[in-house]
């Protein structure tokens, strides 16, 4: 399939970089990233993924667009307010990008359909706010040898890092198991600056990116830390040896999903 | 004896436990921080009777929600 005369202007500026060119842009065109949570994370990291032309974009949110979610989840507009999150962000990267497939989810994940959701998609975006999910997409990835990307963001501090298989730690090989529940402060509780999700959710659409044409060095093997009140990152060294992790490691205990209960952390 | 927490360079009393560290570094939720120390994790168990050195390199890891619900939840 070559890029008509349109296509190529639209993705100019990527086609130039030497990193991307022509090649690039269409490993993007036929690339499939899902983005789980269409929140803070998840709403600029699926606006810049439409904007580069990733072929299939899907998206898995179970809510509702409500007023509190729009000082920082940027897909959503006023006017959206009550539409299922995945509606309101589909229109808005079809607004922008005509040229892509966005496939919508209205569902939470569960260890039920995490694997059915994930299966197609060659990256992954975990764009959650609660613990529970962040364990199970990173069971799930593990298992299905799936890359994705984790992010977290509270008040004015966010980070991320990446998981490919077999090239460094899982999010479990960094941190066990979910703190219980209100153990550590969420969103709601605690609050976040809006632009943190445009902040830590663009560098997601950034590695996903970087994964599909090759760029570059992924954020495996390190947690990315940021801190917008001090003005600095901080990009840890994860200890590389996995060999005793519970999911990833050579003799694992996990080997089936795991619903943990769900911590207190709606939008509302 | 000179220490590198968080990739700052600073001194520290010699000898402090990584217990004693956290607590220095008025950590946010103790319990749940993920330790290492030059670039091996320590388990939390270990806080206590795991003793810096001059040169050590400590890192905290915290837990970081954000984001959007994209799990069942029960909400009201
Ligand atoms: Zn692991």
């Amino acid at each position: 399939m070559a890029f008509t005369n349109e296509q190529l202007e639209r993705y100019s500026r990527h086609i130039i970089l030497k990193e991307v060119g022509a090649k690039g842009q269409k490993k993007l065109s036929q690339a499939k990233v899902l983005i789980i949570g269409a929140g803070g994370l998840g709403a600029p990291a699926a606006l810049y993924l439409a904007a580069a032309g990733v072929g299939t974009i899907g998206i898995v949110d179970a809510d509702e667009v409500d007023l509190s979610n729009l000082q920082r989840q940027v897909i959503h507009a006023t006017a959206d307010i009550g539409k299922p999150k995945v509606q309101s962000a589909k229109e808005t990267m079809e607004a922008i990008n005509p040229d892509i497939t966005v496939n919508t989810y209205h569902t939470f994940v569960t260890s039920e359909n995490v694997m059915d959701l994930i299966k197609d998609y060659d990256f992954i975006l975990d764009g959650t706010d609660n613990f529970p999910a962040k364990f199970l997409i990173n069971d799930a990835c593990v298992m299905a040898k799936k890359p994705f990307s984790h992010a977290g963001i509270i008040r004015f501090k966010g980070q991320l890092m990446t998981y490919v298989p077999g090239q460094g730690p899982c999010y479990r090989c960094v941190f066990k198991n979910p703190p219980p529940k209100d153990a550590v402060p969420t969103c709601r509780q605690a609050g976040v600056i809006g632009a943190m999700g445009g902040v830590i959710g663009s560098l997601q659409a950034m590695e996903a990116v970087k994964y599909i044409v090759g760029a570059g060095d992924l954020l495996t093997g390190y947690l990315l830390t940021f801190d917008a009140l001090k003005m600095e990152w901080h990009k840890v060294k994860l200890p590389p040896d996995t060999s005793k992790c519970a999911v990833c490691g050579n003799h694992p205990t996990i080997t089936e999903l795991i619903d943990y209960e769900q911590i207190e952390c709606t939008e509302h | 004896m000179r220490l590198t927490v968080a990739g700052k360079t600073k001194d520290y009393e010699d000898g402090i436990t990584v217990a004693k560290l956290i607590e220095l570094e008025n950590v946010e939720t103790p319990e749940y921080v993920t330790v290492t120390v030059n670039d091996e994790f320590v388990e939390s168990g270990d806080f206590g009777n795991t003793v810096l050195k001059d040169g050590d390199t400590v890192e905290f890891l915290y837990f970081m929600g954000g984001g959007s619900i994209a799990q069942h939840t029960d909400r009201n």
